[in-house]
């Protein structure tokens, strides 16, 4: 699957799915960000069972406020509704992954 | 048989590239392991303004980028996997990292450095929530607010002036009575009107319930002790080589650089350090490219020499 740009309108709908969701709060100027962002794309397309969202903290700062993010790239697994993982700063693949598993 | 590289390359930066350059060009079959993403530090680094070429200043990640794309260009390969263990002590060195072995003729070490820990209680947990290392990256949260920067050095002293435009109120802390950066930093950032100095003070404490709430300094001097309300810390002190995986491994000096000259060959033959990961007077964009160049250089007469 494609990564879904998320923003606050169809924030409930990924909050509420079924699967598993990873979310990566980020900004065009953050160079960690660009670092993690072609990694989460690949996650999204390998890997149907996760629901994969990108947030720009720049466009979307409601969700970067209710999130707390002060720090990006910010990473956040959520199941069921709830935050169950969460990272700050880029790190590799397999790590952002196994996040996904715990 | 498994694949043998002529120059295995740990480190994705600039002297790490470049090597790949120089070694792909001199026909060396290649490759780079780089546990994330091109660039090192320089990805990490707004604008590049002292790498010469780029009149208008370039951005670090697009540095690092042009950089891979040189090497890749004359057949380099990026292996993206984290290095665990090296054994350098056989002709033929090996590589293991948590997707494989990866084995060369030579080896070039160019893994640079990562910030420097203050070594505070509750510092790693609380990083994203009130420390942080990178103004560039991070800066933007603290709009009107109130930040404190810990260092005095190039990169504190750029951090500062970088979140003088951002925050409310910036507060250095320095445990010098002087700024150690270099002059050009200096004028503006004594003119910034939001910008105060701690002149002699270091910090002790991390004030905080879940979040940063200030921190608690001490004067060298008369070892009083203040506590100044802040949003954020920004710890800018420097760089630690990243070379936890060469312990017992190579020669390294008492801060974790690997010991080597110029020639960026280590006490193993065969086994080279290029950039900010070895003992040099200068750890800049254009001294960790010239190591590349020269890694390669002594690689090919080590590599003539053992046929």
């Amino acid at each position: 699957m494609s990564v879904i740009s998320v923003n606050k309108d169809n924030f409930d709908m990924i909050k509420n799915s079924d699967k598993t969701v990873l979310l990566d709060f980020f900004a065009d100027w953050c160079g960690p960000c660009r670092m993690v962002s072609p990694m989460v794309d690949e996650i999204a397309e390998e890997n149907s069972q996760y629901l994969v969202g990108k947030v720009n903290v720049d466009e979307q700062p409601e969700l970067a406020q209710a999130f707390g993010v002060s720090s990006i790239p910010m990473l956040v697994v959520m199941k069921d509704g709830k935050i169950v993982n969460q990272s700050v700063g880029a790190r590799p693949k397999a790590q952002i992954l196994s996040m996904l598993e715990d | 048989m498994d694949r043998i590289y002529d120059m295995v390359i740990i480190g994705g930066g600039p002297a790490g590239y470049t090597a790949a350059l120089y070694a792909t060009r001199a026909g060396f079959d290649t490759a780079v392991v780089e546990r994330l993403s091109a660039g090192g530090q320089v990805a990490l680094t707004g604008v590049i303004d002292n790498y010469p070429g780029f009149e208008l200043g370039i951005d670090g990640f697009e540095l690092g980028m042009k950089m891979q794309q040189g090497a890749e260009r004359f057949g380099a390969t990026t292996h993206y996997t984290e290095v665990l263990s090296v054994e350098l002590s056989e002709k033929i060195k090996v590589v293991h990292t948590d997707s494989g072995v990866i084995k060369g003729k030579t080896l070039v070490i160019a893994t640079g450095a990562n910030p420097r820990e203050l070594g505070l209680q509750r510092e790693k947990e609380l990083v994203g929530k009130g420390v942080h290392y990178c103004a560039h990256c991070d800066g933007r949260f603290y709009k009107d607010k109130t930040v404190v920067v810990i260092g005095g050095g190039n990169s504190a002293v750029s951090d500062a002036l970088y979140l003088s435009n951002i925050a409310k109120k910036v507060i250095l802390v320095h445990r010098r009575d002087t700024l150690t950066a270099t002059k050009i930093y200096h004028d503006p950032l004594m003119k910034a009107q939001n910008v105060e100095f701690c002149w002699n003070s270091v910090v002790e404490q991390l004030v905080a319930d879940q979040r940063v709430s200030g921190v608690v300094i001490r004067n060298v001097k008369d070892n009083t002790r203040t506590q100044i309300d802040c949003d954020g810390v920004f710890i800018s002190i420097g760089r630690q080589p990243a070379t936890a995986f060469l312990k017992d491994k190579l020669q390294l000096d008492n801060v974790g650089y690997i010991i080597a000259d110029e020639t960026t060959k280590t006490e193993i033959d065969g086994v080279f350090a290029a950039g900010d990961v070895r003992t040099k007077a200068l750890r800049q964009i254009v001294t960790a490219v010239a190591d590349g160049a020269v890694a390669v250089h002594y690689a090919e007469e080590y590599l003539n020499q053992s046929k």
